[in-house]
């Protein structure tokens, strides 16, 4: 651990780190130099297969076995599409990468797009991020002056174009096929799979969708080989075949109620504690944390007596969170009631459901409207049933939906309502000590009106 | 600035024979030349409602006829694209400045929900709502992705971090004296 080195944030302090020249001074593009001169798509591909990299978007499916989904004879174009679309609440890694360190992001994206045999790149980036937006357009355009990008890429034949497209702030768009949907000038609304995005994705073409810090990984794979990856992080359990292992540096983001907000680098499998007290000064104002959600507020809740949890891929599983998800860890203090936690987590998925598949979008509407009910001392004890029942019945693990939002929107709900139970009903029967068991239907509200018992 | 103002910005000559036409040949010409860039023109509907966006500041029903027409799509496509995305104003444009608040947990947790009340408060304006001078829109948001900096609100192109009241009043101030 100690001798870790961080290289996705490495240049990220240097004043001109966003230009091409400050890049190539500290040896950028020379991976890709080499890479075109000496190596073929497929031998870069097997390069970043045998890496075991896992895609850093969320979902941690390997990047190399995505790449080899891609049909071998296509005599058609193959469509990259970079997934900046980050929205996850508590994520910002990407926008570190993209504002301080554009050239690394591109450099990825070419030899990700090299190895996948890709033409065009289409570089999908939400709406919010004005700043990473110019940044990587000012990039692009000193990509193609410098001939990183564009016909016959530094004498090897290969071509390629990128087009940067920007979101309209839509959480959904960071779903792959949503984005793809999306890309097209459409409503952002995921397809059902098969037919994988490899296999047919942006306009009917086969098409690979990648992160931003995925294909940042990528270029240090090629630069330093597949073994040096593998040195990093947490090895594959040898008892579980289908383990793909936890190997490479990550990006953690850690916010709330940290003393130093912050994104880091360190090799996955750093603990929530470890993040917290050595990378982000500690709780805040000298408080005790209370809990924390693991990587962005879809992954759900540990408690504070969790944070031995290490955030690798398998980590937060085994603590009932979903996964590691963007490893963006929010820290909550002693002070947070946790049906105001909950009531902003639901807030935000009953906003952002795309609204095609019903159980999704009547879930989160619903599960808002309880937690309204139960912040403004209408809450009744049976609706704490109610909103496991929803949590437990929508996504895509119960299969009642096309993408994952409801899984993401379902965890918060199960995790806070299962591990503060006790917190909650003690909130119901506070607010609302006459009515708490009464099974009577509750007159429907104003909801304009409804404000929090204090 | 009115929408009349920000059409009568441009050239004289680009709106001239073009009687009621909503968006200018620039603008046209613009949006045919993004076509190039993707295989479908039906993909260019979203770099055309931004670009009608950031010159109108909403995108009246009228233009969404004329993009369609550009894309060889029926305008209620377009439509339904404009209308799936919260971000696109269309019955009237927004004010000179546009402020997104963000809401979401990190925000949440120092305070965001407070200093968007104190903002709407002080500004003189309901949540969502653009002030009687036209100069300031403020809405929520969802994760600005800034939550280092949280709380945080995106004013314009401009992300402001930290924020506090005594942060609100500086904002507030600057754009008095910029005006």
């Amino acid at each position: 651990m100690s001798d870790f080195e961080p290289v996705l944030l490495a240049r990220i302090d240097r004043p001109e780190s966003h230009r091409r020249s400050d890049y190539e001074a500290t040896g950028g593009y020379a991976t890709l130099r080499r890479a075109l001169q000496s190596m073929t798509p497929e031998e870069v591909r097997d390069e970043v297969r045998e890496s075991n990299l896992r895609g850093r978007g969320g979902a941690g499916f390997p990047t190399g076995l995505k790449w080899t989904f891609l049909p071998a004879d296509h005599d058609g174009p193959i469509y990259f599409c970079l997934n900046a679309d980050e929205s996850e609440p508590g994520t910002f890694n990407n926008r570190i990468l993209m504002e301080h360190d554009p050239h690394q992001v591109l450099e990825g994206l070419i030899l990700s797009c090299f190895a996948t045999r890709s033409t065009t790149a289409y570089f999908y980036m939400r709406y919010e991020y004005p700043r990473a937006w110019k940044r990587i357009n000012d990039a692009v355009a000193e990509c193609y002056e410098a001939g990183y990008l564009g016909q016959d890429i530094l004498g090897s034949g290969y071509s390629l174009d990128v087009v940067t497209h920007r979101g309209a702030a839509a959480y959904i768009c960071g779903e792959e096929t949503g984005l793809i949907e999306s890309l097209e000038g459409k409503r952002a609304w995921p397809r059902i799979k098969p037919p994988f995005p490899a296999v047919q994705g942006a306009f009917g073409m086969p098409t690979v969708v990648n992160n931003v810090e995925t294909v940042a990984c990528v270029k240090h794979i090629v630069e330093r080989g597949a073994d040096w990856f593998k040195s990093i992080g947490v090895p594959a359990d040898p008892n579980d075949p289908r383990d793909a292992g936890s190997y490479g540096p990550k990006l953690y983001c850690v916010s709330g109620h940290v003393e130093n907000p912050c994104c880091i680098e360190a090799p996955l499998g750093l603990t929530v504690a470890e993040l917290i007290e050595d990378h982000a000064g500690g709780v805040w104002k000298g408080r005790r944390a209370k809990a924390a959600i693991p990587g962005g507020i879809s992954m759900g809740l540990l408690t504070a007596s969790e944070f031995d949890c290490p955030l690798d891929f398998k980590g937060p599983g085994r603590y009932g969170c979903l996964g590691l998800g963007t490893a963006a860890v929010v820290v909550l203090d002693e002070t947070v009631s946790m049906v105001d936690f909950l009531h902003n987590s639901c807030r935000f998925f009953a906003h952002e459901s795309c609204g095609q598949c019903t159980p999704c979008r009547e879930g989160t509407a619903w599960s808002l409207r309880l937690l309204e009910r139960i912040r403004a001392g209408r809450g009744r004890l049976q609706d704490l049933e109610l909103l496991l029942q929803i949590g437990d019945s929508i996504g895509i693990m119960p299969g009642t939906t096309i993408c994952g939002l409801a899984d993401g929107a379902a965890w918060p709900i199960k995790n806070a309502v299962r591990k503060f139970r006790s917190e909650f009903e003690d909130y119901i029967r506070r607010t609302n000590p006459d009515g708490y068991d009464v099974t009577d239907p509750v007159p429907a509200l104003d909801w304009q009106a409804t404000t929090p018992v204090p | 600035m009115s929408d009349t103002e920000v059409m009568a910005s441009g050239p004289a000559d680009e709106t001239a024979g073009d009687g009621d036409r909503c968006l200018t040949p620039a603008m046209r010409q613009e949006i045919e030349q993004l076509c190039r860039k993707y295989p479908r023109k039906q993909a260019v509907t979203l770099p055309a409602l931004h670009l009608v966006h950031e010159k109108l500041r909403h995108v009246p029903r009228r233009a969404v006829v004329e993009i369609a027409e550009l894309l060889e799509l029926s305008p209620a496509e377009v439509q339904d694209t404009l209308s799936f995305y919260g971000f696109f104003k269309q019955d009237a444009p927004h004010g000179d400045c546009r402020v997104w608040v963000c809401r979401s947990i990190s925000c949440a947790l120092r305070g965001g929900e407070d200093v968007f009340q104190y903002f709407c408060r002080r500004a003189q304006v309901e949540p969502g709502q653009t002030t009687a001078d036209g100069s300031l829109t403020i809405e929520v948001a969802e994760c600005l992705g800034a939550c280092e900096q949280a709380p945080c609100m995106l004013a314009g192109n401009e992300l402001i971090g930290d924020l506090t009241e005594a942060a609100i009043d500086r904002f507030l101030k600057q754009r008095e004296a910029d005006s």
